[in-house]
């Protein structure tokens, strides 16, 4: 999926957050987080268990509001997080035409989205009965079939095999050569090469 | 906006309610024992309303006034928080709720006392204010199991003060399709109506005074109970700290 | 605003309530046994059941209504689908009316279809059914509004559904009040059946803003 992108687009932030703070009832999680992410950056987020990763993305995408400070993104974005989204009687193939109808993509994109995704064998298998690799290869389907800059993921290798983990690493890199900005949760070294860390 | 963030600081608040406080439950002692006398013993019984029991009526009015008036207020609190996030907003909306269900309960309860041995009936499904009241309860009843089945203090009080915006909203309705439902059982509006008082200055003045009394032993339980809070949540976040720190 | 989205709510949400069928089975024999153990509670005086008989069917839709309540946000709360929607290009409020809406098609409207029948075993004249049904329908939407409130507030609460009634049923109040006056008074333009359909109207107008909001904090 090539983009065309102007030149202005590399020196212009895709998202900016300022002295982000949460709280849970009377415990600081974090507080004061900067980010700041221009197109074509990878940006790895790390951190502990309980560090606040989940936390921080869902901030960024804007599904939950910081007790203090602000998120700015200027353009849309995907989030994949840990809760895929999948209804257990829908299938891969069902659950893409879906959110494309919802999107307004034309449904033909459903099919070269399960392709890149290497789901088309099990494309009309109810996602109840599918693994957890391939519901999560379902949800990157879906990421695909409307291409966006900027995409928040959260732990986007967790329970792939090694084919899904290269196609994960392939397409992230894609979209960031292309143009695209991401900001990934992630556990361990997976061989890429972020142009920013953020540590929790 | 400025007085409304100059009341805004908890700080201030506690160091105004130390002493207001205690001025309050002193006002409120003094106007109740006072309407308590006069409502026993010193005005004339009238025998339309029931006689002797009709004295209940000098807790009964003014507790469902307080009722009524303390949703208000919580609704409007809960406003205030939802919209300018000053925590003393949620902690007064908080300390509201229990403080007017009680005297919801106490409407009631002294509506049925007066009402059996006067009208033959502990309760009269159709008259429309004691339906507006019991409304009222549930109301009350729902914003503080809502706010006790939340888990964090931030979650209890955003939805809390949507429940509370709403029910301000559904309040007029409620009240209008009551007034369509009842047959009341209640004499007509007697103190504010546009040629004035109509009940006569004996019953008058004991009842607003009384009515004074309630309205500051309201206040100056809201502010004990806010202090309550106030001093919990620091103790929490000194704890929090604490952990955090060690 | 784009109508897509909306109308891809509510089509994917009518799938999962109505759920091949099984969806309507639990209103409905819910409805019907309350209708059916009332005359087992009061006794077989005709007269008796027809003069209740309409409000017997008023509370058994208010109660009908709560019971499929709780799953009704709960569901993509847990699998992830509401951060989904609150990320689509549509308005949270349009896709809680969108799917309050699509639930009373399911489980709202064919318990006012139900009504006709109910009512006959109830001693009810028949000529004036096919009218009470419309009442019924209408009220039902305030009812599904009210309770579709309490639904989104309640909606990260384990086994929420007492407190979704605790929440709702106040509000169901004038919408009751005015549809058994509605019935009462007969025709579709007594005063009593406009200030139901205006219950209704406001129910519409009010509830999915704090369906809105409330769903926003249940995502948080």
């Amino acid at each position: 999926m090539a983009i065309e992108r102007g030149s202005n687009v590399l020196s212009q932030a895709v998202l900016t957050a300022n002295g982000l703070g949460v709280m849970r009832g009377d415990r600081t999680l974090f507080t004061g987080v900067r980010v700041s992410v221009c197109a074509r950056e990878l940006v790895l987020l790390r951190g502990q268990n309980g560090a606040g990763k989940t936390t921080l993305l869902r901030l960024l995408a804007g599904l939950s509001t910081a007790e203090s400070g602000k998120v700015t993104r200027t353009a849309p974005h995907h989030w994949i997080g840990h809760r895929k989204g999948l209804k257990p009687h829908e299938t891969p193939a069902t659950h893409l035409q879906h959110w494309a109808n919802a999107w307004g993509v034309e449904p033909d994109m459903v099919h070269t989205a399960l392709e890149a995704v290497s789901l088309l064998r099990a494309a009309d298998v109810p996602t109840g009965h599918l693994s957890q690799g391939q519901q999560h290869r379902t949800a990157l389907a879906r990421l695909l079939l409307q291409d966006r800059p900027l995409w928040l993921l959260d732990e986007p290798f967790a329970a792939m095999d090694d084919s899904g983990v290269a196609m994960i690493k392939s397409r992230i890199e894609q979209h960031c050569a292309s143009g695209g900005a991401v900001i990934a949760a992630v556990h361990g070294d997976y061989g890429l090469t972020p142009s920013q860390e953020i540590t929790l | 906006m400025g007085m409304l963030s100059y009341f805004a600081n908890p700080a201030r608040f506690m160091r105004l309610s130390n002493w207001l406080a205690p001025v309050f439950y002193t006002a409120s002692a003094v106007l109740i024992v006072y309407g308590v006398w006069q409502g026993l013993w010193a005005v004339p019984k009238d025998e339309v309303q029931g006689g002797d029991i009709m004295r209940v009526m000098f807790i009964h009015v003014p507790g469902a006034y307080i009722s009524m008036a303390a949703y208000g207020a919580m609704a409007v609190s809960a406003f205030i928080w939802y919209v300018w996030r000053h925590e003393l907003a949620d902690v007064a909306a908080k300390s509201i709720a229990p403080l007017g269900a009680g005297w919801t309960i106490i409407c009631l309860s002294t509506g049925s006392i007066w009402g059996k041995p006067t009208f033959n009936t502990w309760w009269q499904w159709g008259d429309a204010r004691m339906m507006s009241v019991l409304f009222l309860l549930f109301l009350y009843l729902g914003y503080m199991a809502l706010r006790a089945a939340m888990d964090t203090r931030q979650k209890a009080a955003r939805a809390s003060a949507i429940l509370a915006m709403v029910g301000i909203l559904n309040l007029p309705l409620i009240k209008f399709s009551v007034d369509i439902f009842s047959s009341t059982l209640h004499q007509g509006a007697s103190v504010i109506t546009m040629e004035g008082p109509k009940m006569s200055a004996v019953y008058l003045w004991p009842l607003g005074l009384s009515a004074l009394g309630h309205t500051f032993l309201f206040g100056a339980m809201v502010m004990t109970l806010m202090r309550a809070e106030i001093r919990t949540r620091r103790a929490g976040a000194l704890r929090a700290q604490h952990l955090a720190g060690s | 605003m784009n109508a897509r989205p909306v109308l891809s709510a509510f089509r994917q949400a009518l799938q999962e309530a109505w759920a091949g069928g099984a969806g309507i089975f639990l209103p409905a024999t819910f409805f019907a046994g309350a209708a059916v153990l009332v005359p087992l509670g009061v006794g077989v005086d005709n007269a008796l059941l027809r003069s209740i008989g309409p409000g017997i069917l008023w509370v058994a839709l208010a109660l009908s209504s709560l019971v499929t309540m709780e799953r009704l946000f709960q569901a993509d709360l847990e699998d992830g689908a509401l951060d989904l929607w609150l990320q689509t290009d549509l308005p949270i409020s349009a896709y809680a009316a969108a799917k309050t809406l699509a639930h009373w098609c399911v489980a709202g409207l064919p318990l006012a279809l139900m009504t006709p029948v109910l009512g006959i075993l109830l001693q009810i004249e028949p000529a004036k059914l096919p009218m009470f049904a419309a009442g019924y329908a209408i009220g039902g939407i305030a009812f599904f509004f009210w309770g579709g409130v309490g639904a989104a507030l309640s909606a990260s609460v384990r086994r929420g559904g007492l407190l979704i009634a605790l929440i709702a049923l106040p509000f169901f109040f004038p919408t009751a009040i005015f549809g058994a006056r509605a019935l009462q008074a007969g025709t579709a333009t007594s005063p009593e059946a406009l200030y139901l359909i205006a219950s209704a109207l406001f129910s519409l107008s009010v509830a999915p803003f704090a369906m809105g909001a409330a769903l926003r904090l249940a995502a948080d």
